[in-house]
């Protein structure tokens, strides 16, 4: 490790809407941050190369693979997690939709599906099947093979 | 314990599809799997792992490792208790414990690439990865051997020097044959040679693996008192027990495995590979320590399901009956003995009544991480080869496929490939499903330009197991009742188990709570595998509720001052036998307990010999890019015998999600290995299992022939629905293209090396 | 994975300095979806990483007069979600579009892609196709490489450990022009191509003769290759099946693939010349619009 930089990085960032400051190594991932330092488990770990999807977050309305993203990276970023989709109103349709359509079965890659059709749904409410399909690919899931994800997905379109 | 019930169709809970009571915490992010385990003053543990497939290992060097700030203990294989050579029963599968511990560990040789040789624990997983990266190991690497054809080659590189084979009875030493065994029944040479058609075909498939979301991971506690607590994602909290304290040489009651949420398994939970090695961590360290895989290694050293050589044989009259038929069945077992050819054998005639049949099977050791079971352990493999060599046979013998499955369809009184006799079987009721089906009578379609479509059917069967659970019931002062159950839930199970009681209580499914109990909270409970799950730990349920009517009965006895024998219940309401006007609520009960002898409890307990055969048919349409030799998925249905569906939702996910594994199985999966034994496609990304984007929706189609083994008709049914796809998809692509694949996977480069 | 530690420079210069002070052991971070799995492999053993997203020039696209230009750090959807770029540039699109997930195309960007080097590389073809132009800031000032010559062989590159890839410019296509660009995977998306292919046209006034024509490949040698005497067959040639094939057959000549686990050496030259085809008629159909 050089001496010309601090060990740790200073960073200010929002999670789930509550401001944190935090002395994140440099190496540190995004996805470590959340469960290690932050304490947000949720968020979950599959693969560490992004190709499955379980870490999926949020950053400044942008879904991310966490375990791709360096936790100094989200200074002064908005993220957003599976743990601040419900309000005090109630579960997002999208986690209502998944328990009446049994669209998980392990429940482990729900998080990142949930966070990654979340980040579909704010920008196209209503969008096909096959658009589904196509921004789902980057999520991994074993059990479902899929079907009742994309049809509670479809649930909670408007 | 063998009791017959009679079908009921009168359900009040069962059938229906209330909302799975650990959703909420699941869909939150709140709920607690195994990597996310925290304690005060955890530590990380990594291994370190053999970059070779076959070595000695010369000498192992720590002290780099140990002189790093932030490391708490450094193990190798000297650290591990010695552990006799002795055979244990998992449930699914077997353990010896011996070669259980040097597979967590190698001692002196390393039998695949990525056989853990050292472990670390240091302060986190950062220092402890790069702790790791210390540890000095230098190894005398020996020739590796990675299928079953060179694994029986007289000059073979041998694996074990202690393995004893058994070759049908006869002790056989320096081999890498584990285990031959045959089954034989009628005059199968006389039925062949006087057959009017046979055919006889070899069929070879790769490795491949579960592929669970979650890596396996494991947290331990080696305290002061000696007692060994553990939290991991495992199938069986039980079972786990059973290997920890197998390989650390200490009693059950001193080791307690706390089951936290699973990812997934597949069966490939059910070995243990962290837990041993984090406790003995724990203990140098004396500090709890926690271990997450990472993918590499997952692919690499756990559970994958075996490769194959199969070679079948069919005979059938002229008249479109079977008459006869043999396999021959290699296995690889991986490092270690266990390749599921038992499991094969019961499967592979299954779907048919063939009178004269012979099996022969081999398990063979190969330079590769020891199998485990993987969804219906062996029955996918022989059905790729058995279903796709029943198509050609109609094929040349210019015979319906479907019809000639029909035709020659098991039912009551056949006798499977290994002898035993079917009971009340639904093989028949799912092909009528299947032909009547809307998948089955509505046309292919045209393929566009450039491309070919074709549809392909195929059979598949898993015997499903029994075995032992437990259930606890306590009764809530507000009328719920509290349920703790000893499988660990894979996949939405706790629900059904709670329906079970709901049904018998006449409540309903959310007014009982249902919680996967560890090892000091609940009795004996087999492994979440086999198929048993709802079958078994659900009749658990049952007759614990069952129970607790009884317990029930005798406290309105006390309230009304009558014998608890004339007290009637039914549909949640207690009555007098004499006066039936005299009723009480199970509620209203509920809350009068305190003053009517106190806590009412009770316990359910089974062990149970099977969960009912189980049958399927899939229909596949593939659509194939003949330039690039692409096949796509366009339509798929999956009928099956489910026996009763407790929550059909759950049902249909199992059948859905099975079908997936087996597409995937069919068209990409692989273990892709290298001469020097290393596999190259060890990551998600390479070893290509199918995304959102690979597949149609998956229709289902549910038979419902009650099993008369299980008070609401249960069948096993997550295993079954793996076994079809394979051979579907290749009856399919041989409809689409003319020509026929005998290999898996069944990817574009075969596909197009087949048009040529 | 070494522990490393990040700096987050807010100009070129000093995101030079430190690369040049580091050698091999610091590389830039774009989108990070290759240097983080590289580092966390140890493939890459790092003490430094440069974050280069807060350099306003690496964070640049516009599309003029003259062309497009990409930032070095832009990211793959600000790309392709760009209706300038779909426009005039969609041979670009179809390469942006597939890289990795949508989780990945938030982050990675055609910067990172060709720093990377991968023969497979999706986002390198079709700015060979389009005759784009790499621009390096280093120790020593800033020059320009053609795409074709960036990448040197797997995962290594012309620029040396104080340069920095600033951005890519690619002329601005020519009237009666198209482009695209496509890979062969077994599945439907997150896959490392077997072989691909990105073809650009230009045709004649009537649409139905070819001007000229650059065909550029990927995972069918060490680097993405242009197959230039493929393209250059097309020149002057009518548009029809013969001409077109036999581009094919000379792109397919031009691949040197290797056997390995996502393919064989006949399998990938012969999708060369399927894709080849395929991608030399969409882009005459975008040609003529």
């Amino acid at each position: 490790m050089t001496t010309n930089f601090p060990s740790k990085v200073h960073i200010t960032t929002t999670i789930n809407g509550q401001q944190h400051e935090l002395l994140v190594p440099g190496y540190m991932s995004l996805l470590d941050t959340l469960r290690e330092l932050i304490g947000l488990t949720g968020t979950k770990e599959g693969c560490l190369d992004g190709n499955c999807g379980a870490c999926t977050v949020n950053v400044d309305g942008r879904i991310v693979d966490s375990c791709l993203v360096l936790g100094a990276e989200v200074d002064g970023k908005e993220v957003k997690t599976v743990e601040g989709m419900a309000t005090p109103e109630g579960l997002h349709p999208l986690q209502q939709a998944f328990l009446e359509e049994a669209a998980l079965q392990c429940g482990i890659c729900t998080p990142g599906f949930l966070v990654a059709a979340k980040g579909l749904l704010d920008n196209e409410p209503s969008p096909s099947e096959g658009r589904i399909r196509h921004w789902l690919a980057g999520n991994l899931c074993r059990c479902t093979g899929y079907d009742k994800i994309v049809r509670a997905v479809q649930k909670a379109s408007s | 314990m063998v009791a017959t019930f009679e079908p009921k169709t009168d359900y009040r809970v069962v059938g229906t599809r209330p909302i799975r009571h650990d959703g909420y915490d699941k869909v939150t992010g709140r709920a607690i799997y195994g990597g996310d385990m925290k304690l005060p003053g955890l530590i990380w543990g990594v291994m370190v792992r053999s970059p070779h497939a076959h070595a000695n290992i010369k000498s192992i060097d720590t002290s780099a490792a140990e002189a790093m700030d932030g490391v708490f203990a450094v193990i190798t294989g000297a650290d591990m208790p010695k552990a006799p050579s002795k055979l244990v029963d998992l449930g699914e599968g077997n353990i010896n414990f011996k070669w259980a511990s040097n597979k967590l560990m190698a001692a002196e040789k390393v039998l695949y690439r990525g056989h853990p040789v050292a472990a670390v624990a240091a302060v986190d997983r950062y220092v402890a990865e790069e702790a790791a990266r210390k540890v000095v190991v230098e190894y005398e690497v020996l020739p590796s051997v990675t299928n079953v054809v060179d694994a029986l080659k007289p000059d073979a590189p041998i694996l074990l020097d202690d393995l004893v084979g058994d070759d049908l009875g006869e002790d056989v030493t320096n081999t890498n044959m584990a285990a031959h065994v045959r089954h034989e029944f009628g005059d199968v040479e006389g039925a062949m040679s006087s057959a009017a058609h046979t055919i006889e075909r070899e069929y070879n498939m790769q490795m491949v693996h579960q592929g669970y979301i979650e890596p396996h991971n494991a947290t331990a506690h080696w305290d002061e008192e000696d007692r060994i607590k553990v939290w991991t994602s495992t199938q069986g909290a039980f079972p786990a027990r059973t290997q920890i304290a197998g390989i650390l040489q200490v009693d059950v009651s001193r080791v307690k495995v706390t089951p936290l949420e699973i990812g997934g398994g597949f069966g490939g939970k059910i070995p243990v590979y962290f837990e041993p090695i984090a406790a003995l961590l724990s203990k140098k360290s004396q500090r709890p320590v926690k271990m997450v895989m990472e993918r590499t290694a997952v692919f690499e050293t756990t559970g994958p399901t075996p490769g194959a050589r199969m070679i079948i044989k069919l005979g059938a009259d002229a008249n479109g009956k079977l008459t006869a038929a043999t396999a021959d069945i290699w296995f690889e077992a991986g490092a270690n003995p266990g390749a599921f050819i038992g499991p094969a054998a019961m499967c592979v005639y299954a779907p048919y009544e063939i009178q004269n049949t012979r099996i022969d099977g081999w398990d063979v050791l190969v330079n590769k991480p020891k199998v485990a079971p993987y969804r219906a352990p062996g029955s996918p493999q022989v059905a790729f080869a058995m279903e796709s060599a029943v198509d050609e046979l109609c094929e040349q013998a210019g015979w319906d496929s479907m019809q000639f499955r029909i035709d020659n369809a098991s039912k009551e009184g056949t006798r499977r490939g290994d002898g035993v006799l079917f009971s009340k079987i639904g093989m028949q009721e799912v092909l009528d499903a299947a032909k009547a089906s809307d998948h089955w009578n509505s046309p292919l379609g045209d393929a566009p330009e450039g491309k070919v479509r074709g549809r392909g059917i195929a059979n598949g069967y898993w015997f499903n197991i029994g075995l032992k659970s437990s259930a606890n019931l306590a009764v809530n002062a507000d009328g719920t009742v509290q349920l703790t159950e000893g499988s660990t839930d894979i996949g939405g199970s706790r629900t059904s188990m709670a329906m079970h009681v709901a049904e018998v209580l006449g409540l309903d499914a959310h007014d009982v709570r249902p919680v996967v109990g560890d090892t000091e909270s609940v009795g004996f409970t087999d492994v979440t595998g086999g198929s048993r799950t709802t079958y078994a730990t659900g009749y658990a349920c049952w007759q614990a509720a069952n129970n607790l009517v009884d317990v029930l009965k005798e406290r309105v006895a006390i309230l009304w001052d009558i014998k608890p024998e004339d007290v009637d219940f039914n549909d949640g309401l207690f009555s007098s036998k004499a006066e039936s006007a005299k009723t009480i609520g199970f509620k209203e009960l509920a809350g009068k307990l305190d003053d009517l002898g106190g806590p009412a409890n009770s316990t359910g307990a089974v062990d149970l010999e099977s969960a009912g055969d189980g049958f399927g048919m899939h229909i596949a349409d593939v659509e194939i890019d003949l330039g690039t030799g692409k096949t796509d998925v366009i339509r798929y249905t999956a009928i099956q015998d489910v026996g009763t569906a407790i929550h059909p939702s759950y049902v249909e996910g199992q059948l859905q999600g099975g079908s997936v594994q087996g597409i995937g199985w069919a068209l990409n999966e692989e273990y892709f290995m290298q001469d020097d034994g290393r596999m190259a496609n060890s990551s998600f990304l390479d070893y290509r299992m199918p995304t959102s984007l690979d597949l149609p929706q998956i229709d289902t189609v549910l038979v419902e022939v009650p099993n008369p083994l299980h008070p609401y008709g249960v069948r096993g049914v997550g295993e079954t629905p793996i076994c079809p796809p394979i051979p579907a998809i290749a009856n399919a692509i041989k409809d689409a293209t003319g020509k026929r694949l005998y290999n898996t996977p069944m990817n574009p480069g075969s596909i197009v090396e087949s048009l040529k | 994975m070494h522990p490393f530690a990040y700096v987050a420079p807010n100009t070129v210069a000093e995101a030079v300095a430190v690369l040049a002070e580091h050698g091999d052991r610091a590389r830039p971070l774009a989108g990070g979806t290759d240097l983080l799995v590289k580092a966390r492999a140890n493939v890459w053993e790092l003490d430094a990483v440069v974050d280069v997203k807060n350099i306003p020039e690496l964070m640049s696209l516009s599309v003029n007069g003259d062309g497009l230009s990409i930032g070095a750090g832009v990211p793959c959807y600000q790309v392709y979600e760009n209706e300038e770029i779909q426009a005039q540039y969609p041979g670009i699109v179809d390469g942006a579009s597939i890289i990795g997930g949508i989780q990945v195309q938030s982050r990675a960007g055609l910067g990172g892609n060709l720093c990377n080097a991968a023969p497979s590389a999706d986002g390198i073809p079709s700015l060979i196709a389009y005759g784009a132009v790499a621009k390096i800031s280093g120790s020593n000032g800033n020059r320009e490489v053609a795409i074709e010559d960036f990448a040197t062989g797997p995962s290594r590159t012309v620029l040396d450990n104080d340069e920095l890839l600033t951005s890519i410019e690619v002329p601005k296509p020519a009237a009666n022009s198209g482009a695209a660009y496509t890979r062969f995977i077994p599945r439907n998306e997150m896959d490392i191509a077997v072989a691909a292919v990105g073809a650009f046209v230009q045709l004649d006034s009537s649409g139905q003769n070819f001007e000229s024509a650059r065909i550029a490949l990927a995972s069918v040698g060490p680097t993405p290759i242009l197959a230039k005497a493929a393209g250059d067959s097309l020149a002057g040639k009518p548009v029809n099946d013969e001409s077109i094939d036999a581009a094919a057959a000379l792109a397919k000549d031009a691949a040197t693939p290797i056997t390995d686990m996502r393919g064989t050496v006949d399998q990938r030259k012969h999708l060369v010349e399927v894709l080849t085809g395929r991608m030399l008629r969409q882009a005459v159909e975008r040609a003529r619009g």
